[in-house]
């Protein structure tokens, strides 16, 4: 039989019981729609986490200094300062894995406008924290090497703080603020960045050259780095390489020997980040799943309506074998009408999804991806649902005896 | 010349769980190219399984079946069905056309299986409904025909891909005497235009319209007679109501 002819015979039959075809397909619309929405929704909690990790910085490792321990007492990290410069300088220049390398001083402290005063959090770096953290600026610029060299008084204001200091929408590029009575001047505006995966805003803070931050906020030039370093691996997958090279290359630097503790910790927050990604990912697979039992649902209900429209057409499936009908002309005409309404009702299965998909992005802003490998997963299986399930009522239709077919009333 | 059917010996044996059922017994019978048959008998005689078997639509259980001089007896399902889409025509007492598809649709049938384009398709079944006077009607449903055209459209797919042998089984039997006059004066037709037919009746009057009277019983064949055959002519058989009243 050609293959037109087929098609044909199949919408034919299909079309002779409307009502029943769009009962049966609606197993499969619901399944595939379910399945189109759900992963949509979860693609979009994928690209959420995401988001929130890129925005605290790719390829992102922290270094902190390691404990004091006085009188018993353990101190966190960073109680006691074992990082040197010279450190921080190994690092960015020896290793292999490290892309970047920035050293992070922090306080909090009173930043003065003209009118306004907010308390936030003050960071004295390098431009490398800039590139590791993945932060541009939205107005104005960022400052130099030669402004850490010469240890210039400028400071890069967070969106927040100059919200509060000068309102919202404010350039406040070129303006003066007051930070320890030291006057600076505001040379940029960071781009907003959002809030870091725990809840704190990375946008209320004020960045200023390292070594400004150490004569004028801390006091006095020392040889050990009091805060952090931050580093930026090559790539994403090279963040555990970056991170044995730092300890190696820490280890080594410190005179660390056997069967001693690090007096260092290195952070990775990819880990962090892709543990979360795979949370993510589970909970995308099992609504899927959830789905797609739907769709087998579906697929029963498809077998269920073509063994009853076998029975039903005993007489027809006689009288075409007696015409010349061979048996896998019969078994393809009716996995056809299998796969027409399975196929069918993927595809609207995919137009209700795509728009449930769309409603509640709409209706409750959360973020949805539709992947077109999705829409042609789903109605790849939607269709193989219909082969599979239409395939034994097809089998059995084409099993009849022509005679016995013909005398069935 | 050899027959066009040729049937050594055959039996057919029915299996209803443990009782065995012989349909037809040690039968022989050759049909050559042309020749119109009749085969009669009462019912339970065999007439049907002979007529299946020499349709195509079942096997013998001994014995060898011959159509055209081949072997039908091995032939796989898929072959069979080759077979009777190329040289066997079906017309059935109730017809059998497919409900809700229109008369060309229905004659047009054994050309999907053939593997006809649609377009060539249509054309050959217009012409064969126009061979039994009902082109007019192509685009009616079978519940939209009266019996007698119904059967007419079920001659027209029985000789739609021109077979060269056509199965009748009991073909007025649904009809009414004038009717059956009009088919089987069709069958005269067929059968003058060289075709070979074999019907399966058990009305005299029907078997009396054929060339050669095979009568059954019991499964065996009891009697096989060269006829006269009467011409069918409708015009002999008025309305039934009014000879009743004549």
């Amino acid at each position: 039989m050609r293959a037109a002819t087929l098609v044909r015979l199949a919408g034919r039959a299909l079309g002779r019981n409307k009502m029943r075809s769009f009962l049966t397909t609606l197993g499969v619309v619901i399944g595939v729609a379910a399945v189109i929405a759900m992963t949509a929704i979860g693609e979009g909690a994928k690209y959420r986490v995401q988001q929130t990790f890129e925005a605290m910085g790719t390829n992102l490792l922290i270094v902190l200094s390691g404990s004091s321990a006085t009188g018993g007492m353990q101190g966190g990290f960073g109680s006691q300062p074992t990082l040197t410069w010279d450190d921080l300088r190994s690092i960015q220049s020896e290793l292999s894995a490290v892309k970047a390398a920035a050293p992070v001083m922090r306080t909090a402290s009173v930043i003065q406008a003209e009118e306004q005063n907010w308390t936030t959090s003050l960071v004295g770096t390098t431009p490398e924290y800039f590139q590791i953290r993945n932060w541009s600026v939205s107005a104005g610029q960022r400052f130099s090497p030669e402004d850490v060299t010469s240890g210039a008084k400028v400071v890069l204001l967070g969106q927040t703080v100059v919200e509060k200091l000068y309102g919202s929408g404010a350039n406040p590029v070129g303006r003066t603020v007051r930070i320890k009575m030291v006057p600076y001047q505001v040379i940029g505006v960071l781009a907003k960045k959002g809030q870091s995966p725990m809840g704190s805003d990375y946008d209320d803070t004020a960045i200023l050259p390292v070594t400004t931050f150490q004569s004028k906020v801390q006091g006095g030039l020392t040889k050990f780095l009091t805060g952090a370093i931050f580093v930026g691996a090559v790539s994403p997958d090279a963040t555990g390489r970056a991170q044995q090279q730092i300890a190696g290359l820490l280890r080594d630097r410190h005179r660390l020997g056997p069967g001693i503790d690090d007096d260092f910790s290195v952070r990775n927050l990819s880990e962090i980040a892709s543990a979360q990604a795979q949370g993510t990912a589970v909970l995308t697979t099992l609504l899927a799943s959830i789905a797609a039992v739907s769709l087998l649902v579906g697929g029963i209900g498809i077998m269920n309506i073509m063994l009853v429209s076998v029975t039903e057409r005993t007489r027809e499936i006689g009288i075409r074998m007696a015409v010349g009908g061979k048996p896998r002309d019969i078994l393809t005409q009716f996995v056809a009408e299998a796969l027409a309404l399975s196929a069918g009702g993927g595809v609207i299965g995919i137009a209700v999804g795509i728009g449930a998909a769309l409603f509640l992005a709409h209706q409750f802003h959360w973020p949805t991806i539709i992947r077109v490998a999705t829409v042609l997963v789903s109605l790849g299986f939607s269709a193989l649902v219909g082969v599979v399930f239409g395939l034994y009522p097809a089998r059995k239709a084409s099993r009849l005896d022509p005679i016995d077919a013909l005398r069935f009333e | 010349m050899a027959p066009l059917i040729s049937l050594e010996d055959v039996s057919k044996i029915y299996r209803m769980g443990e009782v065995e059922v012989p349909a037809l017994q040690h039968v022989t019978l050759r049909i050559d190219e042309g020749e119109f048959v009749a085969v009669m008998g009462p019912s339970g005689s065999g007439k049907s399984t002979l007529m299946n078997i020499v349709g195509c639509l079942d096997r013998p259980t001994s014995g060898t079946y011959r159509l055209g001089g081949a072997e039908m007896g091995g032939l796989s399902r898929a072959s069979l069905a080759e077979v009777r889409n190329r040289q066997i025509g079906f017309v059935f007492q109730h017809f059998n056309l497919l409900p809700r598809t229109s008369a060309l649709e229905n004659v047009e049938l054994p050309l999907v299986y053939a593997g006809l384009r649609t377009r060539e398709r249509q054309e050959r079944a217009l012409r064969a409904l126009d061979r039994v006077g009902l082109a007019d009607q192509a685009s009616r449903a079978p519940n939209q025909l009266s019996g007698g055209q119904q059967q007419r459209v079920a001659i027209a797919r029985a000789v739609v891909n021109e077979p060269r042998l056509i199965v009748a089984d009991e073909p007025t039997g649904a009809l009414d005497t004038r009717t059956s006059m009009e088919v089987m004066q069709i069958f005269q037709e067929l059968g003058a235009a060289g075709v070979t037919i074999l019907l399966v009746t058990h009305e005299a009057d029907i078997g009396r319209c054929a060339g050669r009277m095979v009568s059954m019983r019991d499964g065996r064949i009891l009697g096989d007679r060269r006829q006269a055959p009467l011409r069918a002519d409708p015009a002999r058989f008025p309305l039934p109501a009014v000879e009743a009243s004549a």
